[in-house]
């Protein structure tokens, strides 16, 4: 069940296998397995099934694309018609989607099968997967760990092999994080490459959705699906269609890669840090050159991150309200009343925090000192960037301080849970492409990835360098050893 | 800055959140801890730096005035708590 997307897609082609046989074979392991993880809120197999037999018969038909009848999982954050949406949240705990989200639709076209929604954190805020209202996700490598949020339960699924591709969401590191520490490959785009219109907001002016899978072939054939213009999104970019294949055979040759001093500080585990020397060497051998670069602006984008996504959650979220959709509490006295205990019942303890902390920010008074400086900081943190892109290509670092922790470790500690995403934010807020990919294990057997952020628009050099790096690697084609309960 | 318990329970009513004492003085702890974080901030010279929204600089599109949803009423009204002839019911506001 090792099979990457690339080699699904040529055993469909060269007819050695149906949809309906990968179909079935992932639905079995999904069936064995996930009672252990906890990576999937909602498994369809009766829908997965149909679908696989309408790919096949698209096939046999000639109508067939690359991906057609593959099984893959969406993050639970893509509104999906027919199909239990619940972005990890109890107050979503009955929202059936009355329609597709853009990126479900876009898959959808494409043929490839939806298996069912992966676990994540709440409404996405969380960087441990500990804050689903639908109880938290193992590591695959192993179970006493996190598996990383906030797509947790698609960076499981796809570690397990519960499923050969996932999407997940990236709004400070949701998709890179969770890909470092279970093992896989995963791609955060340029903000607006992938349309947001259905994807449930958290932080508008940041989030973005990206694949998550074993290689970075296989990200780049997601992505040719997941991108693209779409009205819709009023921050969607109207960029030209593109193949995020067309550089995985670019050689590294003469490529410049920076390596940001502040990244490779006291901060960051020893262990890590001697992972990423090891992938630095491997670069080096592949003809890169490697340059120091600045980024001096790193740490502020702790504040400037977790006021503005906040602010902008505090925002999104007035909409769960008890009337249109969603949870509404049982007992009231008025309207307001309805309000308050229909969003108390549903929200979690994260995201009321997080609430808390925006309408703060954006209260009378305080906009200025709160939410306008962390734009002015954002700007100067994308001047940083720039600057540094002016002496390489793209930037090499870590993804995060340490490899996974362990469940329970920093659930009583806000702080320490955002200060974990000190190497993921900046690339956020600058709006720039970045990915994750598998650099090697920790001693305890624990995942580390190594992220890689690119230029704007710059996701095909970016999937070409992992992709060159993942030929002469095979940190990416290791799988965790799971046996089923009884 | 620090949040005094009155001021959580004036957020949490902005935010339209029903919060019982132990709640806020929980709430009050961590925001304290993360406002403590976020003081950072304050100390950067941010004058004459123009807030960046979008990193693009993309504005909002505009398109031609012409209907292009089609009614889906019922399907978005399967999903409310509570409908009746098309409408959404919420407890009596005016008297």
């Amino acid at each position: 069940m090792t099979y990457t997307l690339k080699q699904l897609s040529d055993a469909l082609a060269s007819r050695q296998v149906s949809s309906r046989e990968i179909t079935t074979a992932y639905l079995e392991r999904i069936a064995a397995l996930n009672p252990t993880l906890n990576a999937f809120i909602t498994v369809d197999p009766d829908r997965a099934l149909a679908e696989a037999d309408a790919a096949d018969m698209a096939r046999a038909a000639g109508s067939a694309g690359a991906l057609t009848g593959i099984p893959l999982a969406h993050k639970d954050v893509f509104v999906t018609e027919g199909m239990l949406t619940t972005c990890g949240s109890k107050i979503l705990n009955n929202f059936v989607g009355p329609y597709d989200a853009h990126v479900v639709s876009q898959c959808r076209r494409a043929g490839l099968v939806l298996v069912g929604k992966t676990n994540m954190d709440e409404f996405a805020m969380g960087s441990s997967n500990e804050n689903s209202a639908y109880g938290a996700v193992k590591n695959p490598w192993d179970l006493r760990a996190i598996p990383g949020g906030s797509s947790g339960g698609s960076a499981a699924a796809v570690a397990a092999r519960l499923v050969p591709v996932a999407t997940g969401t990236d709004t400070g590191g949701s998709i890179r994080q969770p890909a470092s520490h279970c093992g896989i490959t995963g791609i955060k785009p340029t903000y607006g490459k992938v349309s947001r219109y259905g994807m449930v907001a958290y932080a508008s002016s940041l989030d973005q959705g990206g694949p998550m899978a074993q290689t970075a072939e296989d990200c780049a054939l997601m992505l040719n699906v997941m991108a693209g213009f779409d009205g819709r999104d009023s921050t969607c970019l109207d960029h030209g269609d593109e193949d995020y294949t067309r550089d995985l055979n670019t050689p590294l040759k003469g490529v410049k890669i920076g390596l940001p001093k502040e990244f490779f500080t006291a901060g960051l585990d020893a262990e890590v840090a001697a992972i990423l020397q090891a992938a630095i060497a491997q670069f080096r051998t592949l003809g890169a050159e490697l340059v120091e670069v600045s980024l001096p602006k790193t740490e502020l984008s702790i504040p400037a991150y977790y006021v503005i996504a906040p602010a902008e959650a505090s925002s999104n979220l007035s909409r769960y309200d008890g009337v249109r959709y969603g949870h509404r509490a049982a007992d009231y006295k008025d309207l307001n009343d309805m309000y308050e205990r229909s969003r108390a019942e549903g929200f979690g303890a994260e995201v009321k925090r997080r609430i808390l902390v925006g309408t703060y920010v954006l209260s009378h008074g305080y906009y200025d000192a709160y939410y306008l400086q962390a734009q002015k900081i954002r700007r100067l943190i994308a001047q940083d960037f720039e600057a540094a892109f002016t002496q390489c290509d793209f930037i090499l670092g870590p993804v995060a301080p340490t490899a996974a922790f362990n469940l329970g470790e920093k659930t009583n500690d806000p702080v320490q849970m955002y200060l974990s995403d000190i190497y993921t934010l900046a690339v956020n807020l600058a709006g720039l492409p970045a990915m994750s990919l598998p650099a090697g294990f920790t001693q305890q057997g624990r995942p580390v990835g190594m992220q890689l952020i690119g230029r704007y628009f710059a996701e095909a050099q970016l999937l070409g360098a992992a992709h060159q790096f993942q030929q002469v690697t095979d940190w990416h084609t290791r799988a965790p050893v799971l046996t089923p309960l009884n | 800055m620090s949040l005094s318990t009155t001021d959580v329970s004036r957020i949490a009513g902005l935010a339209r959140l029903r919060m019982n004492e132990a709640e806020i003085i929980a709430a009050q702890g961590q925001l304290n801890g993360i406002f403590g974080l976020i003081e950072a901030m304050q100390a950067v010279d941010t004058q004459g730096v123009l807030p960046m929204a979008h990193p693009q600089e993309a504005s909002l599109r505009l398109r031609p005035d012409a209907v292009t949803e089609t009614d889906r009423r019922a399907a978005y009204q399967a999903v409310a708590p509570a409908v009746e002839k098309g409408l959404y019911l919420v407890p009596k506001v005016i008297e």
